[in-house]
């Protein structure tokens, strides 16, 4: 068979990615359609800018999601590797291709003789399924500290800067490097520091609901059970590792509902680690900001709790800024990701993620350019689009 | 002013103190301790041997105790080891141990001695520096400028296409991280298969012999990144101060727009720039690590991850050191430039 023409790849690649765009068809037309009645969301497509990064934004989204769930747009397996496909460069045809399987690499082989483009699509799947939790995760982290430390100020503020400013002035690749390796991971350490992290989820949810209905118990208590039974469980599914031997070997193997593997755990730390500190400080910064004004006077001459103030008067109102910092953060964590995948850390390197091929590709990189470059692009497109959604938020939010 | 400074110094100290425990108790975990022997001595030691290696070597005592030798407020150990062998801290370099001195941390000037290189950390760590510094030094003298001028020129009429045009351009390179820039820099330049050849994609010869050839892609990749952030930031604090009073009232005199922008708003607009480019210096280091691993230019950040790989103790808390005290100095520097720039914070 002959190597197919760039034009030939160009459409094969599009139409590879063929349930990605009607999903994306069908998600703008019905946010068009519903534009007035949909708040912020729906301003967002008033703004040229802001419309190009969200469609970015859930261009890799939906991609992540039909090639996670349903193994759909990807080709070929991300990890098996054909003989006489090494480097070869895009639209080489498949060596020994039987029925049924694709006829092509589409991006080419890597130096492993593993197709591109699978690689690159499965790599979405799991960029996007922890650079958005792990900025989840740090805000509750962020969130939880840096409302009392701004609303109190005193000691608590004192103690909590000084740890956050403490984490700011590491270099983020020295503490990978300290944080990241099969060494620390062999002590325990980061499965410690997950059991703080996410208890801070946890907390975050029952304070919240707590000092909203504390004054109807009726309500309050059986919402507080069934956050904490659900919660508790999943914390200790989560951080539990069953049958390894480790400390965390208490929970009974029946209840746990998932493992997950040592070294998404790690890096999902390391990130939520790096980030929260800033989140920590902007959340501070702007309770210092808001806790001046009448409706948290009024608020407390009502009498209400120092912590109905903080979750339900003035949470609600930095929510702009702190929506627009979301996205740019989740950006920030996937840069993240790119780093420590870069540096051969956290995740095996045979990973299909984007930092790990990355670092695989670099090392050929002035002969054979399309193994480093299909993930570089997706990386900076991600991120871009990303950013413009920031930006088009931002200008949207400041109409009004 | 003077309290200010005192405290932020005192601050700055306690910050490292617990920084370098930090560094110092990660890397004397036994997990790493051990592949630090294996690297050292012999990768088929047994476990016995291992544990007999750190002893003799005065690894395996208590971590504060270390960690006191290390600052140099401990006496430095003398151990007998097992093997006959009388080691002390003190004389690691060769010299004798009955001669040696009862002290020798960091207070004393001993930075301590390079497991990986086999020299004395200090001697490595200012002859890497100097070569980050020279990098970070060029990537600088280029980022300063054209950030300045870029953000200025988007920033002066808010809205018109120039600005749509320069602004798209510094959201996309700030969105950009090294290691993807340094990439298609490469793949654009440098390769041999379709690239345009101009640069060479490896920086190692511009570490004795820095030309335009090796050393512009390094550069370039680490200014790209800071160019967007310091461009947005001087477009943001620019179209603020074109919005002002008085440049209203000095339009309306009759100034022309020329002269609006160079004499009445240019000063104001650069005092946030001036802040957000010292505190970018801490995160060029970031970068400079990432970009020295990708063009193998052998400087600071390739000392970090090199000594970080191999469990360098000693080096890696050098490096630790001379990066908090970049972080914070550089944060001390945009406070007290801020308030000079700006006489409202002065008299208040």
């Amino acid at each position: 068979m002959e190597p197919l023409s760039w034009i030939e790849i160009i459409v094969r690649v599009l139409y590879q990615f063929l349930p990605v765009w009607l999903s994306m068809a069908v998600v703008f037309i019905g946010s068009m359609a519903f534009k007035k009645r949909l708040g912020l969301y729906g301003r967002i497509f008033d703004s040229p800018i802001g419309m190009f990064g969200f469609a970015l934004v859930i261009f890799w989204a939906f991609t992540a999601f039909y090639a996670g769930f349903f193994d759909l747009i990807a080709t070929h397996d991300a990890l098996s590797q054909v003989s006489g496909m090494k480097n070869k460069s895009p639209g080489t045809p498949y060596a020994g291709a039987e029925a049924g399987d694709y006829p092509y690499y589409l991006l080419g082989g890597d130096t492993l003789a593993r197709d591109v483009f699978s690689r690159m699509v499965k790599g979405s799947a799991i960029v996007l399924s922890i650079a958005p939790l792990a900025t989840l995760f740090g805000y509750c982290v962020g969130i939880t500290l840096g409302l009392p430390a701004g609303y109190y100020g005193g000691r608590v503020d004192t103690f909590l800067s000084f740890l956050a400013n403490l984490i700011l002035a590491f270099p983020v690749i020295l503490l990978f490097y300290l944080l990241v390796t099969p060494e620390i991971i062999a002590t325990g350490i980061p499965m410690y520091m997950a059991a703080v992290f996410f208890i801070f989820p946890i907390v975050f949810l029952v304070v919240l609901l707590n000092s909203r209905y504390h004054v109807l118990p009726k309500v309050r208590t059986p919402l507080i059970s069934i956050t904490l039974i659900l919660g508790l469980w999943l914390y200790f599914s989560t951080i539990s590792e069953s049958g390894r031997g480790t400390w965390v070997d208490f929970w009974p193997g029946a209840l746990d509902l998932f493992n997950i593997p040592g070294g998404v755990l790690v890096v999902f730390i390391a990130v939520v680690f790096v980030n929260s500190p800033t989140i920590f400080r902007i959340m501070r910064g702007l309770t210092l900001d808001v806790k001046t004004r009448d409706y948290v006077a009024a608020a407390q001459t009502r009498g209400e709790t120092a912590w109905y103030i903080m979750l339900w008067e003035i949470l609600p109102n930095v929510r702009g800024p702190l929506i627009v910092d979301f996205c740019l953060r989740i950006g920030y964590a996937t840069i993240l990701l790119g780093t420590l995948g870069f540096f051969g850390l956290g995740l095996p390197p045979e990973s299909p993620d984007w930092g790990s091929t990355i670092n695989t590709g670099r090392k050929l990189l002035s002969v054979y350019l399309h193994p480093a470059l299909a993930p570089a692009f997706s990386l900076l497109s991600l991120v871009l689009g990303l950013n413009l959604l920031a930006d088009g938020l931002r200008e949207e939010s400041l109409k009004d | 002013m003077g309290m200010f400074i005192l405290r932020r110094l005192g601050v700055m100290i306690i910050t490292a103190l617990c920084l370098t425990f930090v560094v110092f108790f990660m890397t004397n975990l036994y997990p790493n301790l051990e592949k630090l022997a294996k690297t050292q001595g012999n990768f088929r030691m047994s476990e016995e041997q291992v544990a007999t290696w750190l002893d003799n070597r005065g690894y395996t005592r208590p971590m504060l105790v270390k960690y006191g030798e290390w600052l140099g407020v401990v006496p430095g150990f003398v151990v007998e080891g097992t093997d006959g062998e009388t080691r002390a801290r003190c004389a690691r370099l060769g010299s004798d141990v009955a001669e040696a001195p009862r002290f020798c941390g960091v207070l004393q000037g001993d930075w301590g001695y390079s497991s990986q290189f086999k020299e004395p950390s200090s001697k490595v760590l200012w002859k890497r520096l100097g070569l980050t510094g020279f990098l970070m030094l060029c990537a600088l003298i280029l980022t300063i400028p054209v950030a300045l001028v870029i953000g200025i020129l988007a920033g002066m009429r808010e809205g018109s296409k120039t600005d749509r045009s320069l602004s798209t351009f510094s959201i996309l390179t700030s969105a950009t991280p090294e290691y993807v820039s340094g990439v298609v820099l490469i793949a654009v330049f440098a390769s041999s298969a379709v690239g345009l050849k101009w640069f060479k994609g490896s920086a190692t010869k511009a570490m004795t012999d820095a030309s335009f050839e090796n050393f512009t892609l390094p550069v370039l990749t680490i200014a790209l990144f800071s160019i967007g952030y310091i461009a947005r930031m001087t477009r943001a604090s620019m179209t603020e101060v074109m919005t002002a009073q008085y440049i209203r009232t000095a339009r309306l005199k009759g100034v022309s727009f020329q002269n609006i922008v160079v004499k009445h708003a240019l000063r104001n607009a650069l005092i946030a720039p001036f802040t957000v480019i010292v505190l970018q210096i801490p995160y060029l280091l970031t970068g400079v690590v990432i970009t020295e691993t990708l063009f193998n230019y052998k400087g600071f950040g390739w000392l970090l991850v090199q000594s970080a790989g191999n469990n360098d103790i000693d080096m890696l808390l050098g490096v630790s050191v001379i990066s908090v005290v970049i972080v914070l100095s550089t944060q001390l520097i945009s406070d007290i430039g801020y308030v000079f720039l700006n006489p409202r914070i002065r008299i208040s």
